[in-house]
């Protein structure tokens, strides 16, 4: 067999290890073993590329391609080591426009050896420029998309939607600009058309991600997260490597997998999510910022009476929500549920597919806080359970749990899959103020009779239920 | 490695099936690390940047071949080794609760004091 074919096996293998690490993640049980099979199918990969002649003689160029992997390495390793569990979705985001980036200029490179060449004449084949200007337009809309996002995540810039007059026709317009370059790419071959049609593909990155905010922020990253993988199977075309083109089309088709349930977790189609703004129409009529804007009475308890309920009950299902991270208060809430199951109530927490800022977030959030897995419950489980609960705890969520979402049509929310804390027999939210969740209405469950406010930073409340639990 | 047109579509087609199916078993628990874990499987365009860097001629195309390998890298390893850490905490429920694990030292002692 010949080295090249070698390289194809060996290129198969590691296509099969990819797989495998994503079968592993069916179960929280196999997930690390899965993880490091990819990693070590990845290295095997990388290691074999070594040996293909043209990187093998690449004399120069391979002691810069080992500088650039030893300076890449040296960043992420750290980066990846100390980044906060909270800041996540930032990671992800970030990682995930390098590696669009990457395919980009793949695509880009790729297109310029092959019209370089000395032997080439004339122009290259339709289908070989359309795969070139698909890597790099996808590539280039990651890139610059999760660049916008991770900013926004990282609260650089505000993580509102961002609008502004005309958007529509704006984006529109490069829309069909980027479209108009792609043929008349296509119809001369020529690189000046395609490096122009790179920069708007950037452009339009960031103006399609900055009108997107908020609660949608973990659709988009799971988008893009798709749009990455779909730029590497492009780049994978290109070159006419196999590996790339399955790695590559498995995260395409997991991200749009995930993209597709969060966007139903929400009620929303995607397209909604994409491209209504919805944040910043509904903060407008919205906006009762601080305390108390409505004048309807509440109730409001003390940690003591809500330990002493808690203490004495047989069930406490904790639902928590983003606000819990806000303040760090995932340690305090395990140690709630340590206590109360030392003292022989069930606990467990109800998870809602959107909390947090990323698809799942919540639960690592929560993995993080030693809570084991098996106490975390997915919605579709949780539900059923909390008619027989006897304690509903809220910890900074709101809108996940509004059943305006089932009862009032025309509410933004309306259709949105919800935690039914409304059925347990004592609800109690940990809420800093009455202020509305990021979905800007109403929760009625705020005024039931069988609601008890605590106001206040979610983790020093938590703290006091502690010691009251403690104490009772 | 000169392959048909047809072939690569056809390998990108089972494997949009393959991935469909694989991820659809993906329990919502693990949505977190299954995104941050195909993130770093797409950081294999690294094998792609490395062919790239070795057949690049001229300094624009080096400087091109050079930069998409140092993404890629951060891409890759990144992925990985927060994918790791990630799932590192996922456990199950043990006998003993113990209060190890990834560097995450408890909350020093507010527990006490109620106020």
């Amino acid at each position: 067999m010949s080295l090249l074919t070698w390289v194809d096996l060996v290129y198969l293998l590691a296509a099969i290890g990819f797989i495998l690490a994503l079968k592993g993640l069916s179960s929280p049980k196999f997930a690390r073993q899965g993880n490091m099979l990819g990693a070590g199918a990845a290295t095997l990969a990388i290691a074999m590329t070594f040996t293909i002649p043209s990187v093998r003689h690449a004399g120069s160029r391979l002691v810069l391609m080992a500088v650039a992997m030893i300076i890449g390495t040296a960043i992420a390793v750290p980066a990846a080591r100390k980044v906060k569990m909270t800041a996540m979705p930032q990671m992800v985001a970030i990682f995930n426009g390098v590696g669009g980036g990457a395919a980009a200029l793949v695509s880009m490179t790729a297109f310029l050896i092959l019209t370089s060449h000395d032997s080439f004449t004339g122009k290259p084949a339709v289908y070989k420029i359309v795969e070139v200007i698909l890597g790099i337009l996808i590539g280039c809309v990651s890139f610059s998309g999760s660049a916008i996002a991770f900013i926004k995540l990282q609260e650089l810039i505000t993580g509102r939607p961002i609008t502004y007059p005309a958007q529509q026709v704006i984006n529109a317009f490069v829309g069909i600009a980027i479209v108009g370059l792609a043929v008349a790419t296509v119809l001369t071959a020529n690189v000046a058309l395609l490096v122009v049609m790179s920069v708007l593909a950037l452009v339009l990155g960031v103006i399609f991600v900055l009108p997107i905010g908020g609660a949608d922020v973990p659709v988009l990253i799971s988008l893009l997260n798709s749009f990455t993988g779909l730029a590497v199977a492009a780049s994978g075309f290109s070159l006419g490597n196999n590996l790339l083109i399955v790695a590559g089309t498995l995260v395409g088709a997991s991200g749009i997998l995930l993209t597709r349930m969060m966007s139903k977790a929400m009620g929303r189609s995607l397209a909604n999510v994409l491209f209504s703004a919805f944040g910043s129409v509904v903060t407008a009529s919205g906006g009762a910022d601080g305390a108390g804007a409505d004048a309807r009475p509440v109730k409001v308890g003390t940690p003591e009476d809500i330990g002493v309920l808690m203490a004495y009950a047989r069930k406490v299902v904790i639902i928590p929500g983003y606000g819990l991270a806000v303040a760090q208060a995932q340690h305090a809430a395990r140690e709630l549920a340590d206590l109360l199951t030392e003292r022989g109530v069930e606990v467990f927490y109800a998870i809602h597919p959107v909390a947090g800022r990323m698809p799942g977030h919540m639960n690592v959030l929560l993995a993080e806080a030693n809570v084991p897995y098996d106490e975390l419950k997915e919605m579709d489980e949780a539900n059923p359970e909390l008619a027989t609960a006897d304690v509903a705890l809220v910890v900074g969520a709101n809108d996940t749990v509004n059943p305006a979402a089932n009862n009032t049509p025309g509410s933004p929310i309306y259709g949105m899959p919800i935690i039914h804390a409304d059925l347990a027999q004592h609800i109690v939210f940990l809420k800093r103020s009455m202020r509305p969740g990021f979905a800007g209405i109403d929760n009625e469950l705020l005024y039931d009779p069988k609601t008890t406010m605590l106001f206040g930073d979610a983790k020093d409340t938590l703290t006091k239920l502690v010691a009251a639990v403690k104490s009772a | 490695m000169t392959v048909g047109i047809i072939e690569l579509l056809t390998i990108f087609v089972l494997a949009a099936f393959v991935g469909n199916e694989v991820v659809s078993k993906v329990p919502s628990i693990l949505h977190t690390p299954l995104m941050s874990g195909t993130n770093a499987i797409h950081g294999i365009i690294l094998v792609g940047t490395m062919a790239i860097l070795g057949q690049a001629q001229g300094d624009v195309q080096t400087i091109l071949g050079f930069l998409a390998v140092l993404l890629a890298t951060l891409n890759v390893v990144g992925g990985f080794v927060v994918t790791d850490r990630m799932l590192e905490m996922f456990k199950a429920k043990p006998s003993d609760r113990p209060a190890k694990s990834a560097g995450t030292p408890e909350e020093p002692g507010k527990g006490g004091a109620p106020s």
